[in-house]
């Protein structure tokens, strides 16, 4: 079995509750941290650690911490996101419903490394049961003392509170998220400045995913450099995966960075292989705002390297051939998928979720959602498909925040690796409204590098 | 869109009031603003809705102008602008999903309810609506029914049907 860091009592009896959680060793960084360890050094240990965000990003932690400002006399807070809304994602869900003290027990540590008072935890609308678990989950670390004045007898205060949003997508974006926990619509701010500098209320803020949070807690209980020997690379620690699709096990799993992605669907201890015997066709492999990939590009890279399950293996081969490991929302396709009308879900999900500040990100998600919808119900034209790659370039990098990208990506990507199934939706119209491309040759052996390269 | 319909005259019970008090709390003085979004919820959990009137009341009530609690009782979708069916299922329709049968629960939704999304049943129980993805895919397809946002996983026609039944026989 693979090392679990987070997920490693998961299915003690009664680990929910503060005592069970106590008994299995829950809180010990707390006590480490606030007795024997200044904010400075914790921050260090998290800057030795490797750790990267895990929201999507991937941006180093220990680093996001070192640039909070930190002017006398001015509040600074620790917002935790848990509006987990990417398509495929659903690993917060799952630690804040089994573990809750987890998380509790990461925003206690992070929030006494930054000097916070106040932290709050944002949680989608959506997940009421979850902000109710977490707030009985505060209600008792507050009476025992983790929590509210003198934490531990140390003169240091903490208040922590629960706060529900809307049901909007873009709130997972920082700024977006801060506006929105300052009652506003969630419109992502133009940077600089950052939050680190200026976030809620005009004050220094850090915005950390649940799950970055949480990693936080076994890097003080057995140090930076003990989590960073787990992993591979630069891809330090586990990750929880959230596997979703047709997959005989879909699920909630806790990784080690760089288990091979084929170990990932295939063997029993994770996804099981494909559900009802069929092939694999495709992958999303970190939620829907990246690239999709065929079978055989998921499996290997370019130069015929297994595919780890890494920030750098995932996206090993650019946008040409690779993807990236994001939130870890794992989603897979079998043969009997179509990948035009996945597309065309996604971008009506990118068109739903557009806050419509800005105009390329508005207007385009929703002519890429027409265009596709069009294609789907066969009345496309074979222009379309260079159309929309023309609309995604022109959201790309053109908005203030990376919803434009998150919308761009995966039209781009789709049309890249499956333009065939989409031309075959333009000549083939009928056929394709009752039957599905199939898998094609989305699985075979990748070719050779040097046909490749001679190719091009 | 603000005005299709007709309202009463609103008034917050004193539970209500004491539960908005309590959310003030959590942030610092003066920015109470913040508890827009959680007071919202409450409305909404206690009158199906939020109306025109009922988002007034709030803005008098947080010091802050109705303009304010317009602009985001609109943005967010959880936020219902008309009367609802007294259940509102929410099914997921978001990519994984549909892989595994969402379109076609949908479908089932309809026909067995006999309205189209968004609409209500004569009886004034149920309504329908797709929404975008509820960080359920693991479990999908799912629906969720407000204000307890109860989940629904692993949904089949059968499953839907019993729910449906269960939720018509509730008092």
């Amino acid at each position: 079995m693979a090392r679990k860091l987070l997920l490693e009592n998961i299915n003690v009896p009664g680990i929910h509750t503060f005592d069970v959680y106590r008994q299995n060793g829950g809180y010990r960084s707390v006590e480490k941290a606030i007795k024997s360890m200044t904010p400075d050094a914790i921050v260090e240990e998290v800057k030795t650690s490797g750790l990267r965000g895990r929201g999507g990003a991937g941006f180093p932690t220990g680093m996001k911490w070192s640039f909070l400002a930190k002017p006398e006399g001015r509040e600074r807070y620790l917002v935790c996101n848990a509006d987990e809304s990417e398509p495929g994602t659903f690993k917060d869900r799952y630690l804040m419903t089994h573990i809750p003290h987890l998380l509790i027990e990461g925003m206690i540590v992070s929030s006494f490394a930054l000097g916070a008072k106040t932290s709050y935890i944002y949680v989608r609308g959506e997940m009421m049961p979850q902000i109710r678990i977490l707030e009985r989950a505060i209600a008792e670390a507050k009476n025992a003392g983790f929590l509210g004045k003198n934490i531990l007898g140390s003169g240091y205060d903490l208040e922590l509170y629960v706060q529900p949003g809307g049901g909007a997508y873009i709130c997972g974006e920082e700024t977006a998220l801060i506006e929105s926990l300052e009652g506003k619509r969630g419109n992502p701010r133009i940077k600089p400045p950052f939050p680190a500098i200026s976030g809620v209320w005009a004050c220094p803020t850090v915005v950390n995913n649940v799950e970055t949070i949480a990693a936080v807690v076994p890097i003080i209980n057995d140090g930076g450099d003990e989590y960073a020997k787990v992993g591979n690379g630069r891809s330090t620690g586990t990750k929880l995966i959230s596997a979703s699709g047709n997959l005989k096990k879909p699920g909630v799993y806790e990784i080690e960075l760089g288990l091979p992605v084929e170990e990932f669907i295939y063997s029993d201890e994770y996804c099981g292989g494909i559900a009802n015997g069929k092939r694999l066709k495709a992958v999303v492999a970190g939620g829907s705002s990246v690239p999709i990939l065929p079978a055989n590009l998921i499996l290997n890279t370019i130069n015929g390297q297994p595919r780890l399950m890494s920030y750098e293996s995932l996206s090993d081969g650019g946008f040409q051939s690779g993807s990236m490991l994001g939130s870890g929302g794992f989603i897979a396709f079998d043969e009997d998928q179509c990948i035009v009308r996945n597309t065309w879900n996604f971008s009506r999900f990118y068109h739903h979720e557009s806050c419509g500040q800005c105009s390329p990100c508005r207007e385009g998600t929703g002519w890429m959602e027409k265009v596709l919808h069009r294609l789907e119900y066969g009345h496309g034209k074979m222009s379309d498909i260079d159309l929309l790659v023309d609309v995604s370039k022109k959201i790309e990098g053109n908005t203030i925040c990376p919803l434009g990208d998150a919308a761009a990506w995966p039209v781009a990507s789709a049309i890249r690796h499956f333009r065939d199934e989409f031309e075959w939706h333009v000549t083939n119209p009928k056929e394709a409204m009752e039957r599905n491309y199939g898998l094609a040759k989305y699985a075979d052996p990748l070719p050779k590098l040097e046909e490749v390269v001679s190719e091009n | 869109m603000l005005s299709v319909t007709e309202h009463k005259e609103i008034e917050f019970s004193s539970e209500l009031l004491i539960k908005f008090d309590e959310i003030v709390t959590r942030y610092p003085q003066g920015k109470q603003k913040s508890a827009l979004l959680p007071v919202l919820h409450l409305v909404q959990a206690e009158y199906g809705w939020i109306s025109p009137e009922a988002m007034d009341k709030v803005a008098a009530y947080l010091q802050i102008k109705p303009i304010e609690v317009y602009e985001v009782a609109t943005f967010y979708t959880m936020f219902f602008l008309r009367p609802q069916g007294k259940y509102v299922l929410e099914v997921c329709r978001t990519g994984p999903c549909c892989l595994v049968g969402a379109e076609k629960i949908m479908t089932h939704i309809e026909n067995t309810l006999g309205v189209k999304e968004g609409e209500v049943t004569a009886d004034g129980m149920f309504s329908w609506r797709g929404v975008e993805c509820l960080a359920a895919c693991g479990m999908a397809p799912v629906l969720q029914i407000g204000p307890e946002y109860t989940f629904y996983e692993h949904l089949t026609e059968e499953s839907v049907d019993k729910l449906i039944e269960t939720l018509k026989n509730k008092i």
